[in-house]
């Protein structure tokens, strides 16, 4: 990493601007871009350049080729940084990786950052792990930054108040080559999140919801900036599984303005500016909130004072209902194509309209993924099962998002509380949240899942997965069934 | 210059109904494809788990297993096509079909820009529109349409025509075949400038 790396880089609001343009208030989001364009043509979208640029062994290996089929190069190694995490087994890291074909794109991603000189964090690294996970932790990700990866979970860095959002491979080669992406603005979009989460409700039933309010592609086109007091309240590890959803319901990218919780989990970390250098780009970031007056193309409001743990019943993310709800019935559709949607979705899940969530029999439990496998989610998931056991139904794997995660979690002690209850205890990876590795459910198993996908087959052909939150999944991996935290808990 | 898009201008062809909203990339090209290091070779798995058994045999009553749409050109679906993963190889598996054009009321951002890279045409149709063009198609197996990126215009035999909005760049690289990386690369003191400001080495 040259010393000019990621820390020092990003000067946001610094760009000249016109004085009609700077009297204008204009969104955080805006703020970001604005200070990003490298060239403005009339008519066309803006060239805007990247600042960090995480790549991973899945959706980078033709745009390496391309680059030496056209005898170019990587413009910026130094903002540049590769991980494995989509592929790689989550069993022991001594033993080989068996798919022949996985190990190749490993292999490949291995050549590919020593004949281009990139930051890599492989298999076997101790800060390896899921490129949304890895980021924030060694600091990479910062508050201003445009971030990109070939992987659409790039929202997660949004958390930080960074513009960061995902890409094709066809891009990946362009910001390898270039630095830059030929971007068209996206339409801002308001969420403000009022009132206060109860005990045992948590950022992820705060995005399901708002998914659900939002639809799947309610979104689209859109940059999503959430505000509000429970936002606010949020860690950053609670922003971040928020901000990871925001693909889920078709928006670009969704972002929180930084805050005193951002700059305090940024200090320290081992890519962050340090001592007065660290204080003066603070100062700096925390011009980065929207300012007073500023528009959004769209502003939509949610008060999560009442808010339910949350369960997906079917096989989109927007499929939501409370965990005291039931499983809905389609004739209650708005439309045809929604009527549709959702049997099709309930004859997938194997499901009957009016099933009580709670009486739904769950064969496995999968706590991991970028949305939440950090430390805090397996913390809250660890408080759940201590001392107690997963029922003899249910098969439960935990899956830390990043080798670090895990390191800390073993010191506290964490994993020896999941294996005592019966969960299996593996390495970092994406894991069963995709299954490109060797982790997947079978036809019609049954999961509650931490993971931010219930697409038919995502978790292995013809799994059924209902996404809930860390301390959801521990409880049902114990009952064999979805309960209401806010009522066991206190049992 | 590098590696051209595949220039897009005109297409006529059998026209595939998949009457879903929301289809997701893993659908259009699940997981087990990805672990590939190639950008060829994805159209046998399009739509892998909706149009094959566990076993590998076709399902026949998958619309793209049936004879009339084997050789579409054009596929018409619902809203926010393409949604979740970004993964690329949605693209291209659909072009490594045979699919030159898809019509739907809305596309996913991501896989849209995809779409574009590869020179796949997103078309934006209203509901009504695509209602019409989906009773068509199922009233009459083997219907064609038009579509036509200079004209900006999808059209059949029978006299339907529908124009359609497209973003003016886009359309202009797809026309011509211009790819991204090289007209940034027509920027590069630009980027010096931008980078040279921030105390970046070119």
């Amino acid at each position: 990493m040259s010393s000019a790396g990621m820390g020092s880089t990003s000067h946001p609001g610094e760009t000249a601007q016109t004085e009609m343009e700077a009297a204008r208030p204009r969104t955080l989001f805006e703020k970001i871009w604005d200070a990003h364009v490298v060239h403005r043509p009339e008519g066309r979208p803006d060239l805007l350049y990247v600042d960090l640029h995480l790549v991973h062994e899945v959706t980078s290996p033709q745009a390496f080729e391309g680059l030496r089929r056209a005898g170019r190069t990587v413009r910026q190694p130094g903002l540049t940084v590769a991980t494995v995490d989509h592929n790689v087994p989550t069993w022991p890291r001594s033993l080989p990786v068996r798919d022949d074909v996985a190990r190749r794109q490993i292999e490949i991603l291995e050549k590919n950052v020593d004949e281009f000189a990139i930051t890599f964090y492989g298999m076997d690294h101790a800060r390896q792990g899921i490129v949304h996970v890895m980021g924030p932790e060694l600091g990479y990700t910062q508050p201003g930054m445009t971030i990109v990866c070939g992987d659409s979970h790039t929202a997660t860095h949004g958390a930080f108040g960074s513009l960061a959002f995902g890409i094709g491979t066809s891009q990946v080669e362009q910001v390898l080559v270039t630095q830059c992406l030929w971007m068209d603005k996206p339409r801002t979009l308001k969420v403000d999140v009022q009132g206060s989460l109860s005990l045992g409700v948590t950022a992820k039933d705060l995005i399901l919801s708002i998914i659900g309010v939002l639809g799947v592609d309610g979104g689209r086109g859109h940059v999503i900036e959430y505000t509000g007091k429970a936002v606010r309240s949020l860690s950053m590890e609670g922003r971040m599984t928020v901000c990871n959803m925001s693909i889920e319901a078709g928006a670009r990218a969704g972002m929180i303005a930084p805050d005193e919780t951002t700059f305090e989990y940024v200090r320290g970390r081992e890519y962050a500016p340090r001592g007065d250098a660290f204080e003066s780009v603070v100062a700096r970031w925390k011009t980065l909130v929207s300012d007073p007056g500023a528009e959004y193309d769209r502003v939509v409001t949610v008060d999560v004072s009442n808010l339910a743990p949350t369960v997906t019943w079917g096989t989109n993310p927007g499929m939501v209902v409370p965990v005291t709800g039931r499983v809905p019935d389609p004739n209650d559709a708005a439309n045809r194509s929604d009527r549709e949607a959702a049997s099709n979705a309930l004859k997938y899940m194997g499901l009957v309209p009016g099933t009580p969530m709670q009486e739904i029999p769950l064969d496995r439990v999968f706590i991991g993924s970028c949305t939440n496998a950090r430390l805090e989610d397996l913390r809250s998931a660890a408080e759940i099962v201590r001392g107690r056991k997963v029922h003899p139904d249910v098969r439960g794997m935990v899956v830390p998002g990043s080798t670090s995660v895990k390191r800390e979690a073993e010191r506290e002690g964490i994993d020896r509380v999941f294996t005592d209850a019966g969960f299996e205890w593996r390495e970092a990876g994406c894991s069963m949240c995709l299954g490109m590795n060797p982790d997947i459910l079978g036809p019609e198993e049954r999961c509650a899942s931490t993971s931010n996908r219930n697409f038919e087959g995502r978790q292995g052909r013809g799994g059924r997965t209902h996404l809930v939150s860390p301390p959801m999944a521990a409880a049902a991996a114990v009952e064999g069934h979805f309960v209401d935290i806010r009522r066991w808990e206190s049992r | 210059m590098g590696v051209q898009v595949k220039p897009f201008s005109r297409v006529t062809g059998p026209v595939a109904p998949l009457d879903r909203v929301d289809v997701d990339t893993d659908q259009i090209i699940p997981k087990q494809f990805l672990k590939r290091i190639e950008k060829t070779g994805y159209g046998d798995f399009l739509f892998y788990d909706w149009r094959f058994q566990t076993n590998g045999s076709p399902k026949p009553s998958f619309v793209l297993n049936r004879k009339e749409y084997r050789s579409a050109a054009i596929l018409l679906t619902g809203r926010n096509f393409g949604c979740g993963s970004s993964r690329e190889h949605a693209a291209w598996a659909l072009c490594q079909f045979g699919i030159r054009a898809i019509i739907a009321p809305s596309f996913a951002d991501i896989f849209q820009s995809n779409c574009f890279q590869n020179g796949l045409l997103p078309v934006t149709l209203p509901n009504k529109v695509l209602r019409f063009l989906m009773d068509q198609v199922n009233s009459a197996p083997g219907y064609r349409l038009t579509v036509d990126l200079k004209e900006c215009l999808v059209s059949d035999e029978a006299g339907f025509e529908a124009s359609f909005e497209i973003d003016s760049f886009r359309r202009k690289c797809l026309l011509e075949g211009l790819d991204d990386i090289g007209l940034a690369l027509r920027h590069l003191d630009e980027i010096r400038v931008f980078e040279e400001a921030r105390g970046l080495a070119g």
